[in-house]
């Protein structure tokens, strides 16, 4: 009799055990695409396998990473942000201008905006509104608000920023060391301490966290907020790099964004999301995006196009690893 | 009664202990309770004393569920007064509740499925914080596990929703006992045994009765009379959201607990009544061999059957059910079905109602072709099948357009079997349908399955109530992906399922 358990353990084991190679499999998923990726590059221009062409390649990944990880909050919550873009070019313009000409008011606004991005959250979960519908709004708003701000491109990003993002650090590329940076910091925050896994299980199953005596408000909020801190980071490093601003420049990340998260291994629903993997996504979309298409030759007319198409392709493979997982 | 009221006596701070074996853990006094229109608790009084383990029963809806989300904090009363060990609790709320020891398991399920065991715990404990928290929630809830289900071969890494419903709800009792800063008194246990198997349920009462036994209270909810007769001191019987009665265990056996449930007679002699209608063999309606199985043995089912599918929970009969449902689509091998087929699912929350729809849409999804006039569905027929069943399997609400969650976890069932009923399916599988359907709901369903056996249907029906499977006319017993044994009505007990299903494998 006692042999029983013992034998029915065994055989729960090995089915948990093929559910677990299944998520391995799911989890090496993004850093496979990116590896191809690398792969495709070095093969078509293996000169750009080096220090610099690393830094020039990836340079435009930080902000992306940032962007995505700040989509990740949000996701994490069972909601959508679609107004990361345009928030992050509203954060651009008064980089370029506010905090360089007047850093105080210039500091004020950016929190501010954080506090705005904050009572969304507060919004959402109190009336009990799609975030799409809110987020989507907002994009209006930040995109007005920007080109209030600078009318036409210009503006000028501080000095200590632009010396920031120009670090040189030496053997490693600094994209590199901000990404590995991002995702060491994020997954700490949310994947290993206490109170992340209250935010991610907000996103896994609501009713029991209230149950339990936690207070869904905080948790959205908190979400919210931590997207506006990202988003914040996300624009600050994208003037940094581009040493100006324009009030259309952050446009495109709410797709490549939300994107990221996917291809990084995260779902829309359930608070399954992984910083590592969104991290690892908005890399590969980076490097998909220009570097690659650009030495296939093909011409920029196509490149948004081709853009989606890698797009699908990878989201494509990751449904069908986790169908294997079912 | 109403003069307990007057006996409790408010102190503020740290005053206690005086008699205090005499002082209820919690005692409720005229609690009532609206929705809306409906009353859902009409003044009830109640109360558990230290020591005690409190059998709660009744019909789905007599407000047991209401009642305990007062006691564990989650619902407020709209009048009346809790009061905790003697003090009466003005502001009474989940964290007040933890805070004097009061939990509760509810019935459904309440994991996060994206997050592992040991992070599932932490959301209950807000002291499993700061270095070294993660380490600290994995012994806390593997040591609960190994003390309640010995053998159960959880990990505290494990995600849950990788787990089966069976070892979710395991996690979730054993959770319930763990034990940080905040002390612990009762525990609410909602149908703690609705997804686990013989043994292992068995191996949770026994924890229950150490528990009562170590001088905590519990409330144990179930719809299984016989583990509540069997465990419980005292027995509170609810009807139309009141008490109805409450009494020493000793006081109640089967009958008078289910005549003072109200509604449906007890009857016992289910299986005598199927004896005598064991029908002629049929046409052959199933033959299906489970994937694993190695020796000669498969199901037979012939049309007029109703077939039982026992054992452990998830060795294997819901993965037959599921391989002869895809058989009666596309040819597989080893799997014969000659008629078509309907499922009726047992985690209905994720795999039987679609939450947007109304019943009648809910009913109707499973006979479209039949509904429709050339492309369209036709509202007039749908309305009429949906008509047709509520009065057929009596689904009690006041519109079948309502949305289907209107209704409450009985009637979504009804709602579940009426599709698949009302279908032209002549083979109906069942996986573990029942689980925390009230017993009168049970007795009217099980009353129709054996009128539509009679008319030719085949049922395969996969149950954790051994009680259900006297309804059978055979029953296949599982063990890991297996058939290992095949009982006919009469030599089917108790003992021989529960041997079967630890013995070797044939």
């Amino acid at each position: 009799m006692t042999a029983v358990p013992a034998e029915t353990g065994l055989k729960a084991s090995s089915e948990r055990g093929r559910l677990a190679r299944a998520r391995l499999l799911r989890g090496l998923l993004p850093a496979l695409s990116l590896v191809l990726v690398l792969l495709a590059i070095a093969w078509l221009n293996p000169r750009a396998i080096s220090y610099f062409g690393f830094s020039l390649m990836l340079n435009l990944a930080i902000p992306i990473a940032l962007a995505t990880i700040a989509q990740m909050f949000v996701i994490a919550g069972n909601e959508l942000d679609l107004s990361i873009g345009t928030f992050v070019g509203f954060v651009g313009c008064v980089t370029a201008t506010w905090l360089k000409d007047a850093p105080l008011v210039g500091v004020l606004i950016l929190l501010g905006s954080i506090c705005v991005y904050a009572l969304l959250g507060a919004l959402i979960y109190l009336r009990n509104l799609p975030s799409i519908v809110v987020t989507l709004g907002m994009s209006f708003v930040w995109q007005g608000l920007a080109i209030l701000i600078l009318p036409k491109p210009g503006g000028k990003a501080p000095d200590w920023l632009l010396s920031l993002m120009a670090f040189k650090p030496p053997f490693i590329p600094f994209p590199i060391i901000a990404a590995l940076l991002i995702a060491a910091v994020v997954h700490f925050g949310l994947m290993r301490t206490s109170y992340g896994v209250i935010l991610r299980g907000s996103g896994g199953n609501a009713a029991a966290l209230s149950r339990a005596g936690w207070s869904l408000l905080k948790t959205k909020v908190m979400l919210f907020a931590l997207a506006g801190l990202f988003g914040v980071l996300s624009g600050m490093a994208l003037i940094g790099i581009t040493t100006s601003a324009d009030a259309n420049i952050g446009n495109g990340y709410t797709l490549l964004a939300i994107a990221g998260v996917i291809l990084g291994g995260g779902e829309f629903v359930g608070g399954r999301i992984s910083p590592i993997g969104a991290v690892i996504g908005a890399l590969t979309l980076a490097l998909a995006a220009s570097p690659l298409l650009t030495f296939m030759h093909i011409p920029p007319d196509w490149q948004v196009a081709a853009n989606g198409a890698i797009l699908i392709i990878v989201l494509a493979a990751r449904v069908l690893i986790s169908r294997r997982e079912r | 009664m109403p003069e307990a009221g007057t006996e409790i006596i408010r102190l503020d701070g740290a005053e206690k202990h005086f008699g205090a074996a005499n002082i209820d853990i919690i005692r409720l006094d005229g609690a009532e309770k609206h929705f809306g229109a409906v009353r859902a608790l009409a003044g009830v009084d109640f109360h558990v004393g230290a020591g005690e383990c409190v059998g709660l029963v009744g019909h789905n809806g007599a407000g047991k569920s209401t009642l305990m989300h007062m006691v564990a904090g989650t619902l407020m009363p709209d009048s009346g007064r809790i009061a905790v060990r003697g003090h009466v609790e003005d502001n009474y709320s989940v964290p007040r509740a933890q805070q004097l020891g009061i939990r509760c398991v509810f019935q459904e399920l309440s994991l996060c499925p994206n997050l592992s065991v040991a992070e599932n715990t932490r959301i209950n404990h807000t002291t499993l914080r700061g270095f070294g928290w993660r380490r600290k929630a994995a012994d806390l809830i593997a040591a609960k596990l190994d003390e309640i289900f010995p053998g159960h071969s959880i990990s505290a890494s494990d995600i849950a929703s990788d787990l089966s419903i069976g070892r979710r709800q395991m996690i979730e009792v054993a959770r319930a006992f763990t034990v940080t800063q905040d002390p612990l008194e009762l525990v609410i246990l909602d149908e703690p045994t609705s997804s686990l198997d013989a043994h292992t349920a068995g191996q949770l009462l026994a924890f229950v009765r150490r528990f009562v036994a170590g001088g905590k209270s519990c409330i144990l909810i179930s719809h299984v009379l016989g583990e509540v007769l069997g465990n419980a001191d005292r027995i509170v019987v609810m009807r139309d959201g009141n008490v109805v009665a409450s009494d020493a265990a000793k006081a109640f056996d089967r009958d008078r607990l289910v005549t003072t449930m109200g509604g449906a007679e007890a009857r016992e002699k289910i299986a005598a009544k199927i004896a005598t209608q064991k029908p002629e063999t049929g046409p052959l309606r199933v033959r299906a061999r489970p994937a694993r199985q190695e020796d000669g043995n498969e199901l037979v089912a012939h049309a007029g059957e109703i077939i039982g599918l026992a054992g452990l929970a998830g060795h294997g009969q819901t993965d037959l059910l599921l391989a002869i449902f895809a058989a009666a689509a596309r040819t597989k091998t080893g799997i014969e079905v000659t008629a078509p087929v309907a499922l009726v699912a047992g985690d209905r929350q994720s795999d039987g109602i679609f939450p947007q729809w109304s019943i009648a849409q809910n009913i109707g999804i499973r006979s479209l072709k039949r509904l429709r006039n050339r492309l369209l569905i036709s509202p007039q027929r749908e309305a009429e099948l949906a008509t047709f069943w509520q009065r057929k399997i009596g689904i009690r609400t006041p519109d079948m357009n309502n949305n289907i969650f209107s209704l409450s976890g009985g009637n979504q069932q009804k709602a579940l079997f009426a599709r698949a009923l009302g279908s032209d399916a002549e083979i109906v599988l069942m996986d573990d349908p029942m689980r925390g359907v009230d017993i009168g709901t049970k007795l009217e369903v099980y009353d129709l399955l054996r009128e539509e056996a009679g008319r030719g249907r085949t049922f395969l029906w996969y149950t954790t109530e051994t009680e259900e499977l006297d309804n059978c006319h055979n029953v296949y017993v599982f063990k890991n992906g297996r058939i290992v044994a095949n009982l006919t009505r009469d030599e089917l007990t108790e003992e021989k399922i529960i041997q079967s299903s630890f013995g070797d494998a044939a």
